[in-house]
């Protein structure tokens, strides 16, 4: 008597769940193709690949094409500006949507603070290749910000484009431009989320709006800015690719030449095994640093945040 | 609440706005000079100053850019990839997240980790580039659509809205005698147009955007995408593709610089009309983006 209920439960679920594994097999299928199966082609680092032979039949040659990168100035240039560039990123930009938040929220006429909100993160909508176009007329050396310069005073236009040390400039204030309104964006909505009855109750006790803003409004967003900082630690070997090589030159290749640019020259002279090779080592401590400072985010937030 | 401000918040405030209205110029005036440029004469880009309008237009710029065949092609192969890509990639997604939003599906946990793992490691460049020619996908449009066809952000997003549906809709449907494709197209779909509409959106201005892929994997003019002839005119200074739009401009009314301007504004017109109707979805991207799943 208790086979047979047996059987049928453990047949059911098969044909109760059918279709929806089916539903599933486009979706998976595609993952698996175009996001694992590249992942074998990793091999390539580790070997003097042919294009003609193809990834088995061209000869193992162990680590060789890591020590032909890390001999090589330019890997280790672009190491060095990727870095570089994300930390000037950080410490420029980081502060920026918190304090267009803030002063956005202290705003009473709503329909002033929408506009300047939607006028600030509209540049997030549109690509590095459009933007990018708008800003090497912009900071030419006859363009509009050069113009304005000199009209005030100054002798000789600034290289903004083709001085590598100018050129970094430009790139964290353009990105700074372009991410600082979708950034307050998160803020803005962690700063609608505090109680009112805490500013009430502070101002019963009499405190202005600068000790509100310093003793409610900055304590509660605490936690906000400490795990985007801290994702942001994570992203620090991308420095940036769209904008970079929408932007970029030869002229300034010695400060603005990142990892990921490095990446698509080597792929464009058909050395595969370097390229290869140099997209495994920022993909695996990328990988790293992420595992690394999710664990941290969760630990310091009691599991409350966090990528996963 | 009645409360009076003091002197100091009267004055801060004033600063505030004022401040952030020079905020709001300065993220708006990158546009404006591109646009008043593009309406430029010859003579009248040449002149210094801020252009914030042409005092002499010029729509030269404009037509050569619309005569020419190959940015009418771009367009049109973005608008493609635009309206091709966005519907394929919400009913493969939609199709990928509802399964996974039953509790009691089997393997559910092994087929989450399997497509969260998509999101923090890949191949690589150059093993992608390899697949992408062995597959036939060189060279061709598909190749627009179909690799980025799933994203593991994407199903969780829809996945999660699914999830806030009650089961009890589920089980009734199911008791009714409709089965998992009825019950995901005539109840979950209708119930979740505000997080697809979230979801299309950004998969579309996505699309509109992207330039790598046709970069990387697209030969042919024919099959080029707005963005990047825009960037062969823009970018790296191309101006004799544009210049085959007219046969003998005058060449009083046009500088390259005034058809670079036109080519911009043509290529973020779409996005700019839009923007204002569907920011309340973009804004809602951006939080669903970054607040935990």
């Amino acid at each position: 008597m208790a086979k047979p209920i047996k059987g049928q439960k453990r047949a059911e679920p098969l044909g109760k769940y059918k279709d929806l594994l089916l539903m599933l097999i486009p979706g998976l299928s595609i993952l698996l193709l175009f996001n694992y199966v590249p992942m074998y082609g990793i091999v390539i680092a580790f070997k003097d690949f042919i294009l003609s032979k193809g990834i088995f039949a061209s000869p193992w040659v162990g680590f060789s094409n890591f020590e032909r990168l890390f001999a090589g100035q330019d890997f280790v240039r672009a190491l060095i500006n990727t870095i570089t560039i994300s930390l000037m990123r950080l410490g420029f930009g980081f502060f920026a949507p918190i304090v267009l938040a803030l002063l956005l929220n202290e705003v009473r006429f709503q329909g002033y603070k929408r506009a300047i909100q939607t006028l600030t993160y509209l540049p997030f909508f549109l690509s590095w290749v459009i933007l990018g176009g708008i800003f090497l007329m912009f900071f030419s050396l006859d363009g509009p910000v050069n113009q304005i310069l000199m009209s005030l005073g100054k002798d000789s236009p600034i290289e903004f484009l083709t001085n590598s040390q100018w050129f970094v400039f430009t790139l964290i204030l353009t990105g700074i431009w372009q991410g600082a309104g979708y950034g307050a964006v998160v803020y803005l909505a962690a700063l609608s989320g505090i109680s009112p009855d805490l500013y009430e109750a502070a101002m019963i006790d009499g405190a202005n709006r600068w000790k509100q803003t310093l003793h409610i409004t900055i304590p509660c967003l605490r936690p906000t800015i400490l795990v985007l900082f801290i994702l942001s630690l994570g992203g620090i070997l991308n420095a940036g690719f769209d904008q970079i090589y929408n932007m970029y030159s030869p002229a300034v290749f010695e400060r603005a030449d990142i990892l990921d640019t490095y990446v698509l020259r080597r792929l464009t002279t058909m050395d595969f095994g370097l390229s290869t090779a140099a997209g495994l080592f920022k993909s695996l401590v990328g990988f790293f640093l992420i595992v690394v400072v999710n664990a941290f985010v969760r630990k310091t937030s009691d599991g409350e945040y966090g990528v996963w | 609440m009645n409360y009076k401000q003091n002197l100091g918040e009267k004055i801060f405030n004033a600063f505030n706005l004022i401040f952030l209205g020079i905020i709001g110029i300065l993220a708006l005036y990158p546009f404006v000079y591109t646009v008043s440029i593009s309406l430029s004469t010859q003579a009248e880009a040449a002149r210094g100053g801020l252009h914030l309008f042409p005092s002499e237009l010029s729509f030269t710029s404009y037509k050569m850019v619309l005569n020419n065949p190959e940015i009418l092609t771009g367009y049109a192969n973005t608008l493609f990839r635009t309206i091709i890509g966005t519907v394929a990639t919400l009913t493969v997604t939609c199709l990928t997240a509802f399964p996974l939003a039953r509790k009691t599906l089997p393997y559910r946990s092994p087929i989450m980790v399997f497509i969260l793992f998509t999101m923090i490691f890949g191949g690589g460049l150059v093993p992608s580039f390899l697949l992408i020619k062995s597959l036939g996908l060189y060279d061709n449009r598909m190749v627009y659509i179909i690799p980025g066809l799933v994203s593991a952000f994407n199903v969780i997003i829809i996945k999660n809205f699914f999830q806030s549906i009650p089961d009890s809709l589920y089980e009734s449907a199911t008791i009714d005698g409709a089965t998992p494709w009825q019950i995901l197209r005539l109840i979950y779909i209708p119930l979740s147009k505000p997080v697809l509409a979230t979801v299309g959106l950004w998969t579309a201005v996505g699309h509109w955007n992207s330039w790598m892929d046709a970069m990387l994997y697209i030969e042919s003019g024919s099959k080029q995408v707005m963005m990047n002839l825009l960037q062969r005119i823009v970018i790296q200074n191309n101006i004799d593709l544009v210049q085959k739009g007219l046969a003998n401009p005058d060449i009083s009314q046009f500088t390259p610089e005034t058809i670079k301007a036109a080519t911009v504004v043509i290529t973020i017109l779409p996005i700019i009309l839009l923007y204002p109707f569907v920011q309340k979805f973009f804004i809602k991207g951006i939080l669903i983006g970054s607040i935990k799943e």
